[in-house]
């Protein structure tokens, strides 16, 4: 048997290790001899740092080892030959470790054999599971080695060895002093170590010797690792890592010149550490104690180290995320009428970003037309490909009409993104799944990207000037997957609490909120154009307004709000929910609650209660939209939401949504209401800061744990909290129900009560890390005030209302509580956003696997069932695998004939909702068609009994069997085993 | 129309049971149905609708849930308060909640910013406030400082004079006589004795600082207690039903020896402390307990499957691993993780000198070097049978 795979995997494993001496020159294209770079016509000098040996970066020129262009040249390595060894800053640690565990002598490992064929074991056995050293065992020879004096091998002592960071060792002998151990003493030590007491210190000898750490040969970076770029003025700027280079070939040079020379030691010596300072900086300019290599300007140089660390580095920066092409950015704004599933796009980005589409016999005269309208009208293309892979700017074509003339199966044509075409759309901070969704493309004019309000909670995008991203897929593979795993739709309920994120915000609250609650009556033509609005007559053909009984027929025939949304549901639609303005009586009146705060959803009808936040808006766990989702589908979810927005839209237009400074104006009576409470509870204050300094603990009783002055804060701010809410109270008293401030307060859509009591009654105490404001000057917040005075306005209470205005004194304090806020905020997105990122790469290689096991990248089992109960939180009711209440309301709420109609299509319902895991169970898959069919028997004529089974053919049976189950019978020529089974339970 | 019998239910709830719907589930259905007057066909419609609910709701395999707990616990973070509240009520003390303690949960930090204990008390203990306070005098820790006035140095006999308060002493059910005794197990050498309502001590030391030294080790000394915890709290539980201890400062392994704690449902929310006691599975409960009463206090919702998967990989090498450099992430096998991670360049040092392997199964990995990575979709490979396709063809024709 012949198969084709998909073959994208190119890479198996990638093995690290160290580059020897050897390695270095056996790959070398170059030695690198002059320091120098270009001569002085701007030719690269043979031997110098920018050879061309070491591949070219200069466009058209070729490479002089590989014989190939810029493009496909990707560089050699070059050489130079040190002329003493320089030690390996990052392994300056572990040299010292293994200096100190080692013989000066015979250079074996300070162990016993016995001692150290434990660990060779333990190290082996780790290298074969993980294919690296055992760490904690490193650390115990270290520790062990470290420890002994003699030899047990040459019987040589061993001295103390010490460093001077970064890479000078020493080796002190007891009232001897010290002398330092070179680097080519070093190298000696290293060299004679064998095999398997490297193995035991975890180094793996196949692919590093430890003396390899120590350079003899240092290798040269090709120059595209290090371009250098000519400025305008035509002078030429070398990389970082070339200017390094120089320097270390420089001294090099001069090291080897100054030895062949016979110089005195002592400037030996001096050149060598200076070699060893640049080699250093060369790997890592920030070593600490050494200065970093600076640039002529005082920069300091970017050197390798540098490149590959942190934020900005190779790793994070380029390989974990890499910059793409096709995708565009743009500031966004509303748009009402287009679905969820949209986004508005920009006519002049249409233009620009493209999608290869392939010409064939079905599509071609499609094509042809693109091709001809050109890159400049808009559903047209860019650029054609031909079949030999060559590629037509259509831009610059003369004549289109000879390219499309030309075009043929197998060509691709690079067409403008059109309507109907899927993207993807994202926002930062991609903090979850929904912050990156496909949406269908919808070409409009302007030049911001146009978004559906409902969207903006999963986005959490407002329109203040945000601004967002879109990718356009370049295949069908990734347009198959954001067709089916990344729309919009899919994603309305949340993995996070399985719930629906999207839902209705802000104005569509308000609006619903209106529209629903009890007074609220459309006459026959306003209840039309809501229908037509939301797409009634569209969804629900037989939808027929004379099937609505209107609420009263004086004047003229009126309908209620809630008739009219209700249209929207679907028939079936179940709910009992409490509404966000529930006054939580101590005896629920449920479906006759007085405040019309219970919401009750019957077969589809509103038949009470107001709807609001907890039952249309985002994030509510048991709003409609999930109710609906759940039994429905994510697309009856999503076309409830595109068309009630719709519908709330009209009302709320018609109703208007305004909020005016009068509104917050409280006068009269309530004024004065509000001017005793504060006064009362200055007064309070006083008494009790009175009783502190008196030491009255009648009137100030000490809280246990709490010294005088600490519970005198605790009560005072505990009255001017009483106050303030009493003061807040008394004005939303005053303001009424009917304002619409306060219709958005109590309907969820926007603010709190809170916010309304200070913008009317009081603003309120402002604190400082959860204490009333007490810093600034001794004794004393502001000059205004007398020192130590304790008084709830010196100490930053604020009386006034934002409408009245504040005082000076007033508004410094709540500036001060403000500024806190802002730097809280500050604080916390940094703080957050790290500890999300460390759970992401904690967390982000475990996976379902086939077995149901939840397993990390090495196949360790972390979970042996999912969640323990293998239930995908986003397709749970709110955490549980199934609501058994709206179940079970739904059960007892249906029409009997409805049931049976349901029921009646149930097999199919089951076998076409149900997941492929659930039918591969083969009991699973057996019965749920069998416990309808039992049950109908009574009612419908029973299908044929037993005996007629086994009279049919086998034709006739497979026939049955796959009709039942939308299974095939067969499969590649063999009966399966899903039909073998199914035949003997039914032969039976 | 006929309703249901309780015979019909469970013949069917047996039906459904053979189906693979679990136990517990069953059981909640059983309970739920037992009361409402059902008719049969909408019973039928009910458990079908049940059971198509319930496959609905299982995990696809290759479902990247690691990413999706990550998420799920990590966005909610951003809106989540930064400073240390007191609780509304007047007397408790100081709790840190929020994204800190998450974070200290997260990190698996050796000791938590504010210990807290609470400590259930067996039956007669529990009834009253009387007999609870019993308890409590013994565990709340009592240090010199707290029940002397002044400790007095006396540099003509080189002594050390403690001055007690004898109602303070009283109050917490401290014996004035025994504290001699207890004196002695800190301070070996010299003599101790009481005189009145002091506590004279002759260390023998006849240095001026070493004795200003003792005295301010003395004042330190815990008198009376379990050590560590710093104050205790009496109060009710929220449904009224008992009393408990609250504490600041934990000691589990003290407090649990007491005559009269209930061992089986103190916590404490020292998670290291939890997993040297009661061992890895317990201090695994105590994650998700802490982490879900974070969240819930934050008002955040959050699944609670995100959270075991959280400590349930933080539990799994047996001790507590942190997340972050210096636990999972820096345990991982793959070169590329690490340094994708955080320091960088030592990861590939290191990977260098040990000639590590990337067997490149992660997700980093592959993104690193641009591969399709191995999860939902990438892990699902297509192959085509061209024997069987020919087949086919020819059977066409």
């Amino acid at each position: 048997m012949s198969y084709s795979f998909s073959r994208t995997k190119l890479i198996d494993k990638i093995k690290f290790g160290l580059l020897s001496p050897d390695e270095i020159r056996k790959m070398s294209a170059a030695r690198i001899i002059t320091a120098d770079t270009y001569d002085e016509d701007g030719l690269p000098i043979p031997s110098g740092l920018m050879d061309q040996r070491l591949g070219t970066i200069e466009p058209g020129q070729r490479c002089q080892t590989c014989g190939n262009l810029v493009s496909n040249c990707m560089g050699h390595f070059g050489h130079i030959e040190l002329a003493r060894p320089v030690i390996h800053v990052g392994y300056a640690k572990k040299v010292l470790k293994v200096l100190r565990s080692i013989c000066p002598e015979c250079s074996r490992l300070m162990l016993t054999e016995e001692e150290m064929e434990g660990f060779r074991e333990d190290q082996i056995k780790h290298r074969k599971i993980y294919s690296d050293a055992d760490e904690e065992v490193t650390k115990i020879v270290f520790k062990l080695a470290r420890k002994s004096k003699i030899c047990p091998y040459c019987g040589a002592k061993k001295k103390k060895i010490v460093i001077e960071k970064p890479t000078t060792y020493y080796e002190e002998e007891e009232n001897k002093g010290s002398h330092r151990i070179t680097p080519i003493e070093i190298l000696e030590r290293l060299k004679k170590m064998t095999d398997n007491d490297l193995r035991i210190l975890g180094v793996s000898p196949e692919n590093a010797r430890l003396e390899w750490v120590i350079f003899t040969v240092l290798s040269i970076p090709p120059v595209c690792a290090r371009p250098s770029i000519t400025l305008d003025s035509g002078i030429r700027s070398e990389d970082d890592l070339t200017h390094k280079l120089v320097d270390v070939i420089r001294i090099n040079q001069r090291l080897r010149e100054n030895i062949d020379a016979g110089a005195p030691h002592l400037i030996v010596e001096d050149l060598w550490e200076l070699l060893q300072y640049h080699i250093t900086t060369y790997l890592d300019n920030q070593v600490s104690g050494i200065p970093p290599a600076r640039h002529r300007s005082g920069r300091a140089l970017r050197t390798l180290t540098q490149r590959l660390k942190g934020k900005e580095g190779r790793f994070r920066s380029n390989l974990s995320g890499k910059r793409v092409d096709f995708s565009a950015r743009s500031v966004i704004s509303p748009s009402p009428y287009i679905s969820i599933n949209e986004v508005g796009v920009p006519l002049a980005i249409a233009k620009i970003l493209t999608i290869p589409t392939n010409v064939n016999d079905w599509n071609i005269e499609e094509m042809k037309h693109l091709v001809l309208k050109g890159p400049f009208d808009h559903p047209g293309a860019n650029y054609i490909i031909r079949t030999d892979r060559r590629r037509v700017d259509l831009r610059y074509v003369k004549n289109r009409e000879i390219i499309a003339e030309m075009l043929a199966p197998g060509f691709t044509v690079e067409r403008h993104l059109a309507d109907g075409d899927l993207v993807l759309f994202n926002r930062q901070p991609s903090l979850h799944r929904m912050s990156i969704m496909a949406h269908e493309v919808k070409i409009m004019s302007g030049r911001t990207f146009r978004l559906n309000l409902t969207v903006c909670p999963p986005y959490n995008a407002d329109f203040d000037g945000d601004e967002m991203n879109l990718h356009v897929p370049q295949n069908e593979e990734a347009r198959t997957e954001a067709e089916l795993l990344l729309k919009v739709q899919e994603h309305i309920l949340s993995p996070r609490f399985g719930g629906p994120i999207l839902g209705g915000i802000q104005d569509f609250i308000s609006s619903v909120f209106q529209f629903t609650s009890l007074n609220s009556l459309y006459n026959k033509k306003d209840a039309l154009k809501l229908f037509y609005l939301g797409d009634v007559f569209k969804n629900k053909p037989d939808f027929n307004l004379e099937d609505l009984t209107p609420i009263t027929t004086d004047p003229e025939p009126l309908y209620s709000g809630k008739q009219i949304f209700s249209t929207l549901f679907p028939d079936d639609l179940n709910i009992r929910v409490k509404s966000k303005f529930c006054k939580k009586c101590d005896v629920c009146e449920k479906e006759d609650c007085p405040y019309d705060a219970y919401v009750v959803i019957t077969n589809g009808i509103l038949l009470a209660g107001t709807i609001d936040e907890n039952s249309f808006g985002a994030m509510q766990p048991n709003s409609i939209l999930q109710r609906i989702i759940k039994d429905h589908g994510n697309a009856r979810g999503r076309e409830f939401l595109d068309s009630a927005t719709k519908m709330l839209l009209y009302v709320i237009r018609q109703n208007g949504m305004t909020m005016g400074l009068d509104e917050v104006y409280v006068h009269g009576e309530a004024y004065d209401k509000i001017q005793q409470i504060l006064k009362d509870a200055n007064d309070e204050s006083q008494k009790l800061i009175k009783a502190l300094f008196e030491n009255d603990t009648t009137v100030l009783k000490r809280a246990p744990g709490r010294s005088m002055r600490e519970t005198l804060e605790l009560r005072i701010r505990q009255i001017l909290a009483e106050a303030r809410k009493m003061a807040e109270e008394t004005a939303s008293d005053y303001i009424g129900d009917e304002a619409h401030s306060v219709i958005m307060t109590k309907s969820g859509a926007r603010g709190n009560i809170l916010n309304l009591g200070q913008m009317s009654a009081v603003v309120g105490q402002q604190a400082i890390r959860g204490e009333r404001i007490n810093r600034g000057y001794i004794g004393r917040a502001l000059p205004h005030f007398k020192v130590n005075d304790l008084s709830p306005r010196a100490r930053g209470f604020v009386e006034a209302s934002y409408r009245k205005g504040l005082k000076p004194a007033e508004f410094f304090f709540h500036a001060m509580g403000g500024r806190e806020g802002l730097v809280d905020t500050a604080v916390r997105t940094s703080t957050s956003g790290y500890m999300q990122r460390r759970l992401v790469n904690a967390l982000q290689d475990m996976i379902i696997e086939n077995d149901g096991t939840v397993r990390n990248s090495d196949k360790n089992i972390i979970q042996f069932r999912y969640g323990d109960d293998g239930i995908d939180p986003m397709h749970t009711d709110h955490s549980a695998a199934v609501n058994l209440d709206v179940l079970l309301l739904k059960a007892k709420n249906l029409d009997i004939n409805q049931i049976r109609e349901e029921m009646k299509e149930s097999p199919k319902t089951k076998t076409t909702t149900k997941k492929p895991k659930a039918t591969t169970k083969p009991k699973a898959k057996t019965k749920p068609k069998a416990t309808p069919k039992s049950k109908k028997p009574d009612i419908k004529k029973q299908p044929e009994p037993d005996q007629k089974d086994q009279t049919l053919s086998d034709e006739e049976l497979r026939e049955l069997y796959e009709k039942d189950t939308g299974k095939n019978a067969e499969w590649r020529g063999k009966l399966t085993k899903g039909y073998l089974e199914w035949k003997k339970e039914k032969l039976e | 129309m006929v309703k249901v019998t309780q015979k019909i239910i469970e013949d069917k709830l047996d039906e459904l049971k053979e189906d693979g719907i679990p136990e517990d589930l069953i059981e909640k259905i059983r309970g739920r149905v037992k009361d409402e007057e059902l008719e049969e066909e909408q019973l039928e419609y009910l458990l079908n609708k049940i059971y198509i609910n319930y496959h609905n709701a299982l995990v696809e395999t290759n479902e990247p849930v690691g990413t999706v707990a990550a998420q799920s616990i990590g966005e909610p973070g951003t809106q989540m308060t930064l400073r240390t509240f007191h609780y509304a009520g007047v007397e408790e003390f100081s709790v840190t909640q929020g994204l800190p303690r998450l974070i200290e949960i997260v990190d698996a930090r050796r000791f938590p910013s504010t210990p807290q204990q609470t400590i259930y008390l067996e039956p007669p203990y529990n009834q009253s406030e009387e007999k609870a306070l019993e308890i409590h005098n013994l565990i709340e820790q009592i240090r010199f400082e707290q029940i002397t006035h002044d400790i007095d140095l006396d540099f003509v006999n080189w002594t050390i004079i403690i001055n007690l308060i004898p109602e303070i002493c009283e109050k917490k059910n401290i014996d004035i006589d025994g504290i001699p005794e207890i004196l002695k197990r800190y301070k070996k050498k010299g003599t101790i004795k009481r005189e009145g309502n002091s506590i004279i001590i002759d260390p023998g030391i006849e240095d001026l600082q070493s004795l200003q030294k003792l005295r301010e080790k003395i004042l330190k000394k815990v008198v009376k207690g379990v050590r560590g915890i710093n104050r205790g709290l009496l109060t009710p539980t929220d449904d009224q039903k008992e009393w408990v201890i609250k504490t600041e400062g934990t000691n589990m392994h003290g407090v649990v020896q007491i005559e009269g704690v209930d061992a089986t449902r103190t916590v404490s929310n020292h998670i290291h402390e939890i997993e040297k006691l009661y061992g890895i599975e317990a201090a695994r409960n105590m994650i998700i307990k802490e982490a879900q009463r974070v969240l819930d206090q934050q008002g955040l919702d959050v699944d609670i499957r995100h959270l075991l998967i959280l400590s349930d990989l933080m539990c799994v090498e047996g001790s507590i691993q942190s997340i972050g450099r210096h636990g999972i992430s820096g345990s991982k096998t793959s070169v590329f993780a690490r340094a994708a991670f955080e320091v960088t360049v030592n990861q590939l040092l290191d990977a260098g000198l040990y000639g590590e392997e990337e067997r490149l199964l992660g997700i980093p990995e592959n993104v690193i070097i641009g591969q399709v990575v191995p999860m939902g979709t990438g892990r699902v490979k297509i192959s085509l049978d061209l024997d069987a396709n020919l087949k086919i063809l020819e059977s066409k024709k």
